[in-house]
């Protein structure tokens, strides 16, 4: 298809036709120009069928201006870079560009799909709730597939996104959305005033529909004020500007979601790093709503055919693109804004068979410009058919009858030729970012529309966002908003003035008859995109779904990719006037965030891959890697799991580390223990109220374990906490818990203990810490040089130390995980690898060896010491894991003491903690593994607890596990059954202390 | 008896153009009294309703709704429907209400398209591992059909999950239940509406319970926007409203309300047949028949009864998602929302008789309770009719929290929905 006739000779103020523009669609080359956006450029090489509808498959081709556009929607470019659904009116074209039409197999002018359209009758809206319900299998695996198949719109990339994101935070005392006349005038009065201003539009220019719409100001083009307030706007150094950028959501206390496309438009620019998108959070004093208003669509019979778009639509390619929108066209309108895209299209050499006008008379200065260009007004009539070929591909002329509001059906009607139709329904405010956070709408009866009304956020709405849809009095409003954000003053002097032709009120018209009854052959299109007609809407009424809520879902109306921006209104009118109520009656779906879709891409922002939650590495990290450790996650951090060597498997390394601890020496990388300072004159009452046990007797350089229940008395943390001074702790977590347990202690601090005084610091990267565990410990330490006496009654068990271990300041707590004898040194973080080192050094001698996760959960297994989070999971109490010892009788009160007195934790037959032995003890029983009552020859079976903890112990060469069961201490020497998938795991009841029952390993 | 739904129905309605369907439900103004109310038209409340009018034979019921009937969380939740929970109560209540589901369409004549399409919930940690091994081995010996899976299996049944063994979360396996899925959630408020309505339930909807009148210690009846309706049985099935109205009567519920954020992405051609559940990172992802991928996460942190999300909750789970899909990186959100969601301390829910003679709760369902709509009418029916917990709802009772005898679910690898 050739460029001409539909790229006219001139015009087309955005155009730069110096420099072609090379694109494909569908796989076929076309040209364009700069300056052009895809549904121009497409529409400017013949091309009229964009795509195909969600339901019917019937073609679709352009309709809207810029964000309203519910029908050219295309995928823009390939593999893993390709996006689906992008409206054509807002893609800019550039060279190299591929687009692809969507929802259309095997292509765009043939569509099997398109054989739902001639099945419609039997598919009405909700017609799925109907059916398909018989036989019960056939839904999941032949109905359903099918209704997917041919819904879904455009396709998935493939492939991660090569691309990036960021986010960016701002402040402003005043943010501007949208920078047509009023946004402008706000922004300037604002700026004027001295406020730090954003303002921001959607479009890649300032100026809104300026160069498209009547009136002058100060006497000149609308485009000449624009251009010097943009320029004015650029160099102040208080305003920050954003085009390309949408606002797309409103939130709580002013906050609001700015997506700006950096570089969808700038292929050179992304290919050299620049983020494709960026989103702006921001935080606003005030928010001046700016947003302009959109056309609606008329309701008339098959008004979805490729060549009906909004007039003002077609006004745009025209006037910006120099793009023709046909041969020959009509305009169809209630209002009088529609006349000047009649005016455009005959200025431009188009011909305009006429203007069809649902308003009675032809009195007002609209009508007498048109007169004056020799364009026929054919008042009192409205659309009643289409005359369309090929499947609907083409269109060559309407069927035009006189209206009557109310008329259920058109007795005469008259032709006219035309190939392509200009409607204009009249404009709906742009309020959904009003309704975001909770503003409420008034319905503005000239408008036949809601406009902004009450809002509890400091926010405004000026011009056609707010309803105003005259020239001068929006940009009076502009300014006043503008200077009311900043200060309340006397409006300046000698702010620009506009004027424009006064405009005759629209009429309404919700719904234009055809020939037949309503859904008899014809449809009239109210949601395009999801295919929703009067007749659905009408049909959801009658069957009850009466709500506008029901309607909405039932007949999926205002759903689509554009939320309703073009059906939304017109649906409301065709539910008022099929149930005889008014619209305000009907009410209104929720707007809900976003404006227009944004990428998700541009909510994680620069979180993804590497800096998706960043690993945490200790200090050590570098030589666990140099000795070939395997890791594992353990909270954020990455851990040493074993350190395999040459020809040993993962299960051999382990087993030597703990016989080398048992028996030499080992060393640990403990850094990643969870360390939080508490200081203050009421520490030690905290710790008392957050422990079970008491802490306020412990004495300085001393360490205690504790245990930590929650409100419900279980189990959420354990660890051992120091005195550094009186009034200055040092508390060790579990190394996943750190970050909860601080949030946790600030919670109390913050809500409920309010008079304790008392900081919280969370340390836990700050310090290096490594466990020297084993018989010859204390001879490795003493190699180390310390400045303090480490003798066995020097620096007893559970007692800490400040000093030196030759030139490296330590503290150092004698406390033991594995039942050995074992010191816990501390160590500024940037020094803890030199400390490591000598360490290492000084152990050699003794055989010392690093050990890892695994055998230290092996270890600590043999000794039967409890882990938070395998032996407990949220249920279980102290006495559960025998450890009632450690729960104050004393104390007055802490978290949990209440909850322990409840009948049922109290109660016989709860699940205690005991060590299991397998009869094989090659056997190791798997994790989680559940024992059984009786052993049945299939499920259910009655289970009675199950493995907490399970190992094979290299120290007792047996296998070994903890469990949590039934009356389990009451038990020792029972044998359980543990049903498996394959086979039945016996296992003995035992003591859960595997290993050194006296404890006296550790204490020597 | 309504005339049914089939697809012969819709050929003959389809020669006079869908003129002449009967009304899904009536439109009826309250009667002065009825032998039983349940407050609130969600699922819960609806399916309450509809099988004490089906199982128990009782007709002069209502049920009485402020706003539109599914209205509710019912109407904006993400639909998984899953039975593998932890706890014996849990595992018996939702495998109930799942195996109800699998003939709902056919039962209420009306297609909420249970789609058993899997739900597969990672394991992206050992401890996560372990956890979900645990609830497999304890699944396994209630009789549950559900299995652990590998990461090759995962990536098979969801080809576009991250499989790069070097990302944050390396996906180790999951745990899987085959005939786990989704349903269509309007669907099932509105089958069960229709149903109850047809048996003869009176559907109020637009009429708001002020507050519950008590004659000494039973109910006399409610006060509504629509004025006094007597009965002698209430049930309370108002989610994360339910505490305000029991206060009415002098209960305090241990309830919390948090707003619970959704959200769905452009439709696409389809890319993901099952349910994904990633707790580690904390975001779930299915795609709907119309091609929307829906997305869900954790609640706002804070108490709330606005049904409007924060930010950052949203954030917090799509650079989850974008992480473990990254295909979706490229996709755009279409609409986000959230709903009140009423949280027990042990999130499971609260079903049963209170202190007050004829008044019944059915609550708590928190982010979870979708899932569990047929179960929960059943035995909630069976609880008013006979006044006395049935016994699968027994566990479920007020009195568990005096005796801290709690049915923990937070426990499986905090799992939420
Ligand atoms: C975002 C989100 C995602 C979720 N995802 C899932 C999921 O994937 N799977 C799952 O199983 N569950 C999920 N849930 C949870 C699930 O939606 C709820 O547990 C369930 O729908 C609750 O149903 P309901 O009938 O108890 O409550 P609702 O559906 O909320 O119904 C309560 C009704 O009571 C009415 N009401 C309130 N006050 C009054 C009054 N004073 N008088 C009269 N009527 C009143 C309300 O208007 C409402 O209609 C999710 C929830 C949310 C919010």
């Amino acid at each position: 298809m050739s460029g001409k006739p539909y790229r006219l000779a001139q015009g087309g103020r955005l155009i730069d036709r110096s420099k072609k523009v090379s694109f494909t669609f569908d796989g076929q080359s076309m040209t364009g120009f700069a300056g052009d956006t895809v549904a121009s450029a497409v529409l400017a090489n013949g091309q009229r069928v964009f795509g195909r509808s969600f339901k019917y498959h019937r073609p679709r081709g352009v309709v809207g201006l810029g964000s309203e556009e519910m029908n050219a929607l295309v995928g823009i470019g390939e593999g893993p870079r390709h996006e689906p659904n992008l409206r054509a009116p807002q893609v800019e074209l550039h060279d190299g560009l591929i687009a692809q039409s969507q929802n259309r197999w095997p292509s765009l002018n043939f569509d099997i799909g398109a054989l739902n359209s001639k099945l419609s009758r039997f598919i009405p809206g909700g017609f799925y709730y109907k059916t398909f319900m018989w036989p019960q299998a056939f839904w999941k695996h032949v109905y359903e597939p099918m209704i997917r198949r041919a819904a879904g719109l455009g396709k998935a990339p493939a492939g991660s996104d090569p691309d990036t994101y960021e986010h960016m935070h701002a402040h402003c005392d005043v943010l501007v959305i949208g920078a047509g006349i009023a946004g402008l005038a706000a922004a300037e009065a604002a700026q004027a005033a001295g406020a730090r201003v954003i303002i921001c539009d959607e479009t890649p220019r300032f100026g809104g529909v300026a160069d498209l719409s009547a009136g002058t100001i100060d006497g000149a083009p609308q485009l000449d004020w624009v251009h010097t307030r943009a320029k004015l706007l650029a160099e102040a150094g208080n305003v920050h500007v954003m085009t390309r950028t949408t606002a797309v959501g409103h939130w709580h206390h002013n906050h609001l979601m700015l997506f700006e496309r950096v570089s969808d438009h700038d292929p050179e620019g992304l290919a050299r790093g620049t983020p494709r998108h960026r989103l702006w959070k921001v935080r606003a004093k005030h928010v001046i709503l700016a947003t302009g208003a959109l056309e609606r669509p008329i309701a008339f019979a098959n008004n979805d055919r490729p060549g009906i778009m909004l007039a003002t639509a077609a006004r745009g390619l025209v006037e910006r693109h120099g793009v023709a929108p046909g041969m020959k066209g009509v305009v169809f309108t209630n209002n009088d804004d529609a006349y000047l895209t009649a005016l455009s299209l005959k200025r431009a050499g188009v011909a305009v068979a006429g203007i069809i006008d649902v308003r009675q008379g032809t009195d007002s200065a609209a009508a007498r410009d048109a007169r004056n260009a020799g364009i026929e007004i054919i008042p009192g009539h409205a659309i009643a058919g289409v005359e369309s070929g090929y499947g609907g591909l083409s269109l060559s002329g309407v069927k035009i009858a006189p209206w009557r509001k109310g008329q259920g059906r058109v007795v005469n009607e008259s032709r006219l030729a035309c190939d392509f139709i200009a409607m204009s329904g009249g404009f709906n405010p742009v309020v959904n970012l009003w309704c975001h956070n909770g503003g409420k709408l008034t319905f503005d009866s000239g408008l036949q529309s809601y406009r902004p009304g009450k809002h509890h956020d400091r926010i405004q709405a000026v011009g056609a966002a707010n309803g105003t849809m005259d020239l001068a009095a929006a940009l009076a409003e502009g300014y006043a908003a503008g200077e009311a954000a900043v200060k309340d003053g006397e409006p300046k002097a000698g702010r620009s003035k506009a004027e424009s032709a006064p405009q005759r009120p629209l009429e309404p018209i919700w719904f234009s008859p055809a020939t037949g009854k309503y859904n008899e052959g014809n449809k009239h299109f109210i949601d395009f995109q999801n295919d929703v007609t009067a007749a659905d809407l009408e049909l959801a009424q009658r069957e009850g779904y009466e709500s506008v809520e029901h309607t909405k879902r039932y007949t999926t109306f205002g759903m689509a990719t554009d939320q309703g921006k073009t059906s939304n209104l017109n649906g409301l009118g065709v539910l008022a006037e099929a149930t005889g109520k008014t619209i305000p009656e009907i009410g209104i779906t929720t707007f809900r965030p976003p404006y227009t879709p944004f990428s998700f891409g541009s909510i994680a922002g620069s979180l993804t891959k590497n800096l998706f939650l960043p690993v945490r590495r200790t200090p050590i990290f570098r030589w666990h890697k140099a000795q070939n450790a395997v890791f594992e996650p353990v909270g954020q951090w990455r851990r040493a799991y074993t350190y395999p060597r040459a020809g040993e498997d993962k299960h051999q390394s382990i087993n030597r580390e703990i016989l080398a601890v048992r028996n030499k020496v080992g060393l640990l990388d403990a850094s990643t223990l969870g360390k939080i300072e508490i200081k203050g004159p009421d520490a030690a009452e905290f710790l008392d109220r957050v422990y079970t046990n008491m802490f306020s007797t412990l004495k300085v350089g001393r360490c205690r374990y504790g245990l930590m229940m929650n409100e419900l008395g279980f189990l959420i943390d354990d660890g051992v906490t120091v005195r550094l001074g009186d009034d200055h702790f040092l508390m060790h977590t579990t190394s996943g818990g750190a970050d909860r347990i601080a949030a946790w202690l600030e919670e109390w601090l913050q809500t409920e203990w309010t008079q304790y005084k008392v900081f919280v610091t969370p340390v836990t990267e700050q310090w290096a810490q490594f466990a020297i565990a084993g018989p010859k410990a204390r001879e490795v330490l003493s190699k180390l040089g310390p400045d303090f006496d480490i003798s066995a009654e020097g620096f007893a068990h559970m007692a800490m130390k400040q000093g030196k271990l030759g030139s490296h300041p330590v503290r150092i707590y004698r406390i033991s995980f594995s039942g050995e004898l074992s010191y816990e040194v501390a160590t500024p973080a940037n020094l803890g690898r030199g400390l490591w080192d000598a360490i290492l050094s000084a152990g050699a001698e003794f055989g010392i060896e690093a050990y890892g996760t695994e055998a230290l959960h092996v270890l600590r297994a043999e000794k039967g010491y409890i882990v938070i989070g395998d032996e407990t999971d949220g249920t279980v109490t102290p006495g559960d894991v025998g450890l009632d010892g450690l729960v104050s009788k004393k104390k007055a009160d802490f978290i949990g003491k209440r909850s322990l007195e409840q009948s049922f934790l109290r109660s016989a037959g709860r699940k205690q903690l005991v060590g299991l032995l397998t009869e094989d003890p090659k056997d190791v029983l798997p994790d989680g593994a559940y024992a059984v009552r009786a052993v049945k020859d299939k499920p259910p079976m009655e289970m009675i607890g199950q493995v907490t903890s399970t190992y094979y112990s290299p120290t007792l060469d047996h296998s070994i596990a903890m469990a949590l069961i039934e009356n389990g201490r009451s038990r020792m020497g029972e044998t359980l059954s543990f049903p498996l998938d394959d086979k039945v795991v016996k296992a003995k009841i035992t003591d859960p202390v595997f290993y050194d029952k006296e404890g006296s390993r550790q204490n020597v | 008896m309504k005339s049914r739904y089939s697809i012969f129905s819709l050929a003959r309605n389809a020669m006079n153009y869908h003129k002449d369907w009967e009304r899904a439900w009536r439109s009826p103004a309250p009667k002065s009294e009825y032998d039983a109310v349940i407050v609130g038209a969600g699922g819960h409340g609806l399916a309450t309703a509809y099988y004490l009018a089906k199982n128990h034979k009782l007709a002069n019921i209502a049920v009485v709704e402020k706003g539109w009937l599914g209205g509710g969380n019912t109407g904006r939740n993400t639909t998984i429907i899953r039975s593998n929970y932890l706890q014996d109560p849990s595992i018996a209540i939702y495998e109930l209400a799942r195996s109800l589901y699998e003939d709902l369409s056919r039962d209420l004549n009306f297609n909420v398209m249970f789609s058993p399409r899997g739900v597969m919930m990672l394991c992206q940690t050992e401890h996560e591992f372990r956890a979900f091994k645990r609830t497999a081995h304890a699944n396994r010996l209630a009789g549950l059909d559900c299995r652990m899976i590998s990461a090759e299996e995962v990536k098979k049944i969801a080809p576009i999950i991250n499989d790069d063994p070097n990302c944050r979360y390396p996906i180790l396996g999951a745990y899987y239940q085959p005939r786990g899925g989704t349903g269509r959630h309007d669907a099932v408020a509105w089958g069960y509406a229709r149903g109850a309505d047809s048996l003869g339930v009176d559907i109020i909807q637009n009429c708001e319970v002020l507050s519950i009148r008590r004659d000494g210690g039973k109910v006399a009846g409610i006060e509504t926007s629509k004025g006094f309706i007597k009965t002698k049985k209430i049930g309370v099935v108002t989610a994360g409203h339910v505490s305000t109205i029991v206060q009415t009567a002098g209960l305090r519920l241990p309830i919390e309300s948090l707003c619970l954020q959704a959200l769905v992405s452009e439709p696409i051609k389809p890319v993901l047949d099952c349910v994904v559940m990633a707790n580690t990172v904390h975001g779930y992802l299915s795609q709907s028949d119309k091609g929307e991928l829906v997305v869900g996460g954790g609640t706002d942190p804070y108490n709330n009864y606005s049904q409007r999300g924060s930010f950052p909750a949203l954030e917090h789970t799509v650079t989850a998602l974008v992480e473990t899909f990254p295909i979706i990186s490229r996709l755009r959100m279409l609409r986000m929302w959230g709903g009140i969601v009423d949280m027990t301390g042990d999130r499971s829910p609260i079903i049963g008789k209170t202190d007050v003679e004829g008044l019944y709760v059915n609550c708590g369902w928190g982010t979870g309770g979708f899932k569990s709509i047929p179960g929960s009418g059943f035995v909630f029916a069976d609880t008013i009719a006979n006044d006395r917990p049935h016994p699968i709802a027994e566990p479920f009772g007020l009195n568990r929290f005096i005796e801290g005898r709690l049915i923990d679910e937070s426990v499986a690898a905090a799992v939420a929905h």
